[in-house]
């Protein structure tokens, strides 16, 4: 039944939410979990469904993305039919690139006619999370919807500056759809989280039909307003799943992984795929004093590590302290430096006897490849 | 014209290790686990492909099932090639006949129709039981250089060690004008690493001589190279400087494997301009909990520490609980070492479970032996391993 489905994963989405780590990179390439890119979960989420054929929207920015995707054999997705497609942006000299997701959408529709599965599954990169796609198109096939919508209970506001709230009936019809409104602190309400099944032919078709009539807001012209005529089924997800919509929200979800239920819920079954890099095991010297911390491989630690997030290949010097800090790959922290609530970005450079300091709420961020 | 390689691998790969014990109940020698994310055999693979040798045999004969699910098609390796890559070489049925490989001469003498199809001007052999880095490149460019017909990497090693090698006698300008294999009385203390280059014509002529000969034992040390030597076929000797260890016994494995530990290792395994390739496990960073103490160890991705980990090379997935201590040991991956339970100079294999207040080994000062346990099996609450033990089934204790 999954691999009747089709994979379309949405790479540059919300880019804006998070500038200082999406400056030169796409949402879907932004490092997480040490080891990890933010589109490895998506993509490993339709892998283990059984979705053997995954379209990737790129817009810009999408050099580290490429990189990261390769043949997509990490993912076991280097395959003769289908595998992982790059979709960039497609267009003529008549047309600019897409500036929002109908656009983004008529751009694919070459793709999504030349397949031949019966569903579409899309799914943003700016969500974390493990989610069964399988029993969602199950869930789908059961209830002959439409258009299913996958939501999570969330409390009080959301930050994120796009987003909907869903009210289903209790068969799990959607009858309510909200964009952007206003919520209550405390107040519960079901937050769409940016992963949608679909009819392959339906949705080609509204596409087509939203493009004569000049329409542009999929959120707003296709769903808000035909909430009542569409069968759009919401699918509740009750499992872990966090929003990166603000480096402040990427900071407090990337420390939540020092959690073991956290772990255990996206990593316990081991079937998270990413690119894999051929590093050395993490060399733990002599004097090294490390705690409640995530340390990927190819790092070597002389110093004191805690609460932290240590990316590949990451250095930490004699004397140093790194304490509540995201430290990404092969940053090099000399010795006797002392970081508390940094994020650095990749191959940055702490000098000796460095001191930074920002706070949970404002964790000071030093951008790729800087020297302090 | 015909396509070719200049230079093909053999790499003989079905050593039993039987002084490994129960390492190698049911794999063999060279997918022993190593240095936290390894195999052994991921160090001559990583060899070849740094030194632009795409196209290696594998020769496997006992307990295949583990290696040849390991190597796959060769990708982690870059070996996956539509000309050339990795290739597994079992035994195989012929029309004339049918028969295990005698020994690594007939081994490779069964597989010439695998290497005459890349038409090669020079076979590079290797053993898949050491653990070194090695630019077989440089090697070549040595054997054009001398004109060759054969050329055997060779190492210094300790005279008083000397009698466990093949042992080469050579002439100033590096040519070898005796072979001794194994000598009571050692005249130098050059040893044979095991790794050869053979200008292709010349192996496949003395491989059918060697085949056809009844009073052969079929091997390269004893019985090839001799002959050659003996009808006067110009064999030099190529001097390697580095790090180089046979991992075949218990200690010599445990010693490799604290080898990578330490500011200046004697081996490093994180040398960006020389990778070690091997198959990536699937699995999350290591973590390292509130009270775990870590000291001079290597840790590999999946773990979880929660207790005391000290000069010791821990596989992905090892789980170390609180108040668990790991002092001087190689534990291999999934391994699980329950609140309390102590390791000391041991070497456990994968997926083995030792439960609460087990004590497994002794300290190392106390000179009585490496505790080892084989894989998949339980050690229950309490038990205790006596050092040198040598475990390959559950065990609940006296």
């Amino acid at each position: 039944m999954a691999n009747s489905a089709v994979g379309v994963i949405f790479s540059n989405v919300h880019d804006e939410n998070i500038p200082e780590l999406s400056r030169h990179r796409t949402m879907a390439s932004i490092p997480y979990g040490g080891r990890y890119r933010l589109i490895d979960f998506s993509l490993s989420n339709m892998v283990n469904a059984g979705i053997t054929t995954v379209g990737v929207v790129t817009k810009y920015n999408y050099q580290s993305l490429l990189d990261h995707l390769g043949s997509g054999k990490d993912w076991d997705l280097a395959r003769k039919d289908g595998g992982i497609i790059l979709l960039p942006p497609y267009s003529d000299e008549t047309d600019a690139p897409y500036t929002n997701r109908l656009e983004a959408l008529k751009g694919i529709t070459g793709f999504l006619t030349h397949r031949n599965e019966d569903y579409v599954v899309i799914s943003d990169c700016d969500g974390i999370a493990r989610i069964d796609y399988a029993a969602i198109l199950a869930y789908h096939e059961e209830k002959n919807a439409d258009i299913t919508m996958v939501y999570h209970e969330e409390e009080g506001p959301v930050d994120s500056g796009y987003f909907m709230t869903l009210t289903p009936d209790e068969e799990g019809r959607i009858t309510g759809l909200k964009i952007n409104p206003k919520l209550k602190a405390k107040a519960k309400s079901n937050v769409y989280i940016n992963i949608m099944v679909i009819k392959r032919e339906f949705l080609i078709n509204i596409i087509q039909d939203a493009m004569t009539r000049g329409l542009s807001s999929f959120g707003k012209d296709i769903l808000s307003k035909n909430v009542d005529t569409l069968k759009i089924y919401g699918f509740r997800y009750e499992g872990y799943y966090a929003g990166i919509d603000s480096l402040q929200k990427y900071y407090q979800h990337s420390m939540e992984l020092l959690q073991k239920d956290v772990r255990d819920a996206l990593f316990g079954a081991r079937d998270i795929y990413t690119k894999v890099r051929d590093s050395a095991p993490s060399k733990y010297m002599d004097g090294a004093k490390v705690s409640n911390s995530l340390i990927s491989d190819g790092c070597v630690i002389e110093g004191t590590v805690e609460n932290c997030i240590l990316f590949r290949g990451v250095k930490v010097g004699k004397g140093s302290v790194v304490k509540n800090s995201i430290v990404m790959q092969d940053t090099v922290i000399g010795s006797g430096a002392q970081l508390d609530c940094v994020i650095t970005d990749k191959n940055v450079v702490v000098r000796d006897r460095r001191h930074l300091a920002g706070c949970a709420e404002l964790p000071y961020f030093i951008a790729k490849g800087r020297m302090l | 014209m015909q396509r070719k390689k200049e230079c093909v691998a053999m790499l003989l790969a079905g050593g039993q290790g039987s002084r490994l014990y129960a390492l190698t109940n049911n794999i063999a020698k060279p997918a022993v686990s190593f240095g936290g994310k390894y195999r052994i055999i991921d160090f001559p693979l990583s060899n070849c492909i740094n030194s632009g040798i795409d196209t290696v045999g594998v020769l496997t004969q006992y307990e295949p099932l583990v290696l040849n699910e390991y190597i796959g098609n060769g990708q982690p390796w870059d070996l996956d090639r539509s000309f050339g890559g990795v290739h597994i070489l079992s035994p195989y049925q012929a029309k004339k006949k049918s028969s295990w490989f005698e020994g690594t001469a007939n081994a490779i003498y069964q597989n010439m129709a695998f290497m005459k199809k890349y038409n090669p001007d020079y076979v590079l052999i290797l053993s898949g039981d050491h653990i070194y880095k090695m630019d077989y490149a440089a090697m070549l460019k040595a054997h054009k250089a001398t004109g060759a017909d054969c050329t055997i990497a060779a190492i210094e090693v300790p005279m008083k060690e000397a009698s466990r090698f093949g042992i080469l006698n050579t002439n100033e300008d590096g040519s070898i004008y005796q072979f001794e294999e194994k000598p009571k009385q050692p005249k130098s203390n050059l040893a044979s690493m095991g790794i050869y280059i053979f200008t292709a014509s010349k192996l496949f002529k003395y491989l059918t001589e060697d085949d056809e000969n009844p009073a052969s034992s079929k091997d390269f040390g004893k019985d090839v190279l001799p002959a050659m030597l003996n009808a006067g076929e110009k064999m030099f000797s190529y001097r390697f400087e580095g790090y180089w260890k046979d991992v075949g016994t218990i200690s010599s494995l445990w010693e490799a494997n604290m080898d990578l530990l330490g500011e200046e290792p004697n081996f490093d395994v994180n040398d960006p301009d020389w990778k070690i390739h091997s198959r990536n496990p699937l699995a999350p960073p290591e973590y390292i909990g509130e009270k775990a103490v870590t000291g001079n160890s290597l840790i590999s991705l999946g773990c979880e520490v929660e207790g005391t980990v000290i000069n010791s090379v821990l596989s992905s997935n090892v789980v170390v609980e609180e108040g668990a201590e790991v002092i001087d040991s190689v534990l291999m991956a999934g391994t699980v070492v329950k609140k309390g339970a102590k390791v000391i100079y041991s070497i456990v294999d994968e997926n083995t479970v030792i439960e609460e207040g087990a004590v497994v080994g002794e300290d190392k000062e106390k000179n009585a032996g490496i505790a080892v346990l084989g894989r998949n099996i339980t050690i229950g609450a309490g038990a205790k391993v006596a050092a040198g033990q040598i475990l390959d089934k559950d065990y609940k204790g006296e």
